[in-house]
């Protein structure tokens, strides 16, 4: 399939199957030594470890929630000073209406709390992996598809800087790739 | 192991007697067996038994309809609360159904917390459990409200008379709370699901079904920079549930707890009220997925281990529910406070309702005390029934709360009797018609186990330990010539 490319085309990259999560893992150690930047490993469920093995660090998704968080917290307090305390004082069973009623304003504060870091978690996560993206170059490849049933698979994108047509394939038979197929789009 | 699977194969040594611990997937599955298995479901035509029991559960579901429009075309009146008792099973039921939801998340954020590998082929389900009860739940306060075309005036947004909410009010609190919780509930699940919506997609054969689950599954490509982040996710939403599930069931147990009623104020209804949640959720869980194990095949992966946890846990916050029960007496008696000793007295020995006590009190507390037993345990038609009279008890348990301690207040002048109407009746009814019809929509459709979790605890998927690398080769190799 590889060969078959016409001119209009242009090669994505190469999609390589692996055995096993093990083989897969020590592949990863090996593209990441060799100085591969564009380039990914697709599996069925997150691979134990295989972060460190990408040279991947904490994810800070975690910052994103704590701001979302806070806002949260901000939001249901003014909320609740706003119109209970400053717009229309509600005075009822002769409850005082001051800087005192923070005890009776937390549950609501703390529901927004969560509310509002759950929020901010999903979407934080949808821009930090910029999905959705119905439409991928790597959805034309049949062999790709075995990563959401029990392909381990890695890809090495050719915008990578140190991609090159033949060197890369034979690097990656070098690891212990089994099928490798080229994706042209 | 029993299995002989495995001992041709050599035992891996996660698995080894002694050192042992039952694996968490039984008989050597591999990854492609998971899927196969678990999208199966969904891709091949139902058994005769999902129709039996989804017909049903429709015309039930028409029921809860019919009777909501006859509620709103007639008044309220059709219900048989009244002065003195205004919380008549709207409210029970409601409790009953927020309850029951507790489970779910219990095992989708406190068990993940926890690292209790044993959730992950339980908690698709009774997270889907949680969203349907709660959508049941929701449907009696706000109908309870009375007029239903102004439950806009629950949400804090200005209106006309320029009043908002009081903010001080448990009433307000319910509502934040509840919503909040449907909501986190709903996303937690979602993100979930996206992996396994992805792999239904790849295999798909028609048109609309790749479709619709390529859709929701956003353009999933398991990729591992995306893992990362997918699991710094999921991980923070485990831990913004936990302390949002424990609050829920506080929250709704100040509807009573902040009241001057007697019966009602009491300062151990948080703790009790959730620790009840868990119990008569963990019942519900097991009373659906029981089946659902039996008739789908899902032996390997809904093991007796599972079982066998889940009981316990039943028995623990059975036993915790009980210690409340009799803490709540010794309260009444030692306090000193005569209107509380007196609604005990009324609950439990000269009142209207005092057989609902006992039927509580023999359904909750003495009955899952079998479960010490590892026969019972392990028997599953024992388990079934049992955990059934759970379902039940806790029902009794919202209703000898809530009507029995209005019903008698403070001056006899008040007192009154509270029966419930046929349209209270039917509408009960009819949300059990909604949570089976919805449960089996989502067994239809949606992957009932969480397939890349499950993947994920097989001895097949762990990268590490190089020594055992040869006996998951050889293992694999075994799967595949089968």
């Amino acid at each position: 399939m590889s060969d078959s490319t016409t001119s209009s085309k242009e090669l994505f990259g190469y999609v390589a199957e692996f055995e096993s999560a093990a083989d897969l893992y020590h592949a990863a150690e090996k593209v990441r030594d060799a100085g591969f930047k564009k380039w990914d490993v697709h599996t069925p469920y997150p691979v134990h470890g295989i972060d460190h093995a990408m040279g991947l660090g904490k994810s800070w998704l975690s910052a994103v929630v704590l701001a979302g968080g806070v806002a949260g917290s901000f939001t249901a307090l003014f909320l609740q000073f706003f119109t209970q305390v400053s717009l229309y004082p509600t005075v009822v069973q002769n409850k005082p209406t001051n800087l005192f009623t923070i005890p009776a304003f937390f549950p609501v504060t703390f529901e927004l709390t969560i509310l509002f870091a759950a929020f901010s978690t999903l979407f934080g996560l949808l821009v930090f992996i910029q999905l959705p993206r119905w439409n991928h170059p790597l959805f034309e490849s049949e062999l790709f598809k075995k990563f959401s049933d029990d392909g381990f698979i890695l890809v090495i994108e050719s915008r990578d800087p140190r991609f090159k047509r033949d060197k890369t394939k034979s690097f990656l038979e070098e690891i212990g790739a089994g099928e490798i197929e080229a994706v042209v789009v | 192991m029993a299995d002989p699977t495995t001992e041709n194969l050599g035992v891996h040594p996660s698995e080894a007697e002694g050192v042992a611990r039952e694996p968490l997937v039984l008989n050597n599955r591999s990854l492609g067996w998971v899927t196969d298995r678990i999208c199966g479901i969904v891709e091949n035509r139902q058994p005769a038994l999902w129709w039996v029991l989804f017909v049903p559960s429709v015309a039930l579901f028409g029921c809860l309809l019919f009777t909501l429009v006859y509620l709103v075309s007639t008044g309220v009146g059709v219900w048989g609360n009244n002065q003195p008792v205004a919380w008549g099973w709207a409210i029970v039921n409601f409790v009953f159904w927020i309850g029951i939801g507790h489970a779910g998340t219990l095992i989708s954020a406190i068990l993940f917390l926890t690292r209790q590998k044993w959730r992950t082929s339980v908690n698709r389900a009774s997270e889907a459990m949680t969203l349907f009860a709660v959508m049941c739940a929701g449907i009696f306060p706000g109908f309870h409200v009375g007029r239903f075309w102004m439950v806009w005036f629950l949400a804090p947004v200005p209106n006309a008379n320029a009043i908002w909410q009081n903010f001080k009010s448990p009433l307000l609190w319910d509502v934040f709370a509840v919503s909040t919780y449907f909501t986190v509930s709903v996303i937690f699940w979602y993100i979930g699901l996206i992996p396994d919506l992805a792999t239904l997609r790849d295999r798909a054969k028609g048109k609309l079904a790749k479709g619709l689950y390529g859709f929701f599954a956003l353009g999933w490509r398991g990729a591992n920079r995306h893992w990362r982040h997918y699991e710094m996710g999921y991980l923070l939403l485990a831990a913004l549930s936990t302390p949002l599930v424990l609050s829920v069931h506080s929250v709704v147990s100040f509807d009573f707890a902040t009241s001057v009623v007697p019966g009602w104020h009491t300062t151990i209804f948080p703790p009790y009220f959730v620790a009840g949640a868990i119990f008569g959720g963990f019942a519900m869980v097991l009373t659906l997925m029981l089946p659902v194990r039996k008739i789908y095949g899902l032996e390997d992966l809904f093991t007796m281990k599972h079982v066998d946890f889940m009981t316990k846990i039943i028995l623990l916050t059975g036993t915790i529910v009980g210690y409340a029960y009799i803490m709540e007496l010794f309260i009444a008696y030692y306090g000193a406070n005569k209107y509380e000793a007196d609604a005990f007295h009324i609950r439990i020995l000269s009142g209207p309702y005092k057989y609902y006590y006992y039927c509580m009190f023999a359904c909750n507390v003495i009955i899952p005390q079998f479960f010490w037993f590892k026969k019972c345990r392990q028997n599953l038609w024992i388990v079934f029934i049992i955990v059934n009279f759970v379902n039940a008890g806790m029902w009794f348990e919202r209703f000898v709360i809530i009507p029995t301690s209005v019903a008698r207040d403070f001056l006899p002048g008040q007192w009154g009797i509270y029966n419930a109407s046929w349209v209270e009746k039917l509408m009960f009814l009819g949300t059990f018609g909604m949570f089976m019809m919805l449960f089996l929509l989502f067994i239809r459709f949606l992957p009932v186990i969480a397939i890349s979790e499950v993947k994920g605890v097989l001895p097949d998927s762990d990268p590490h330990h190089p020594e055992w690398e040869a006996l998951r080769k050889k293992r694999r190799a075994a799967n595949k010539n089968a």
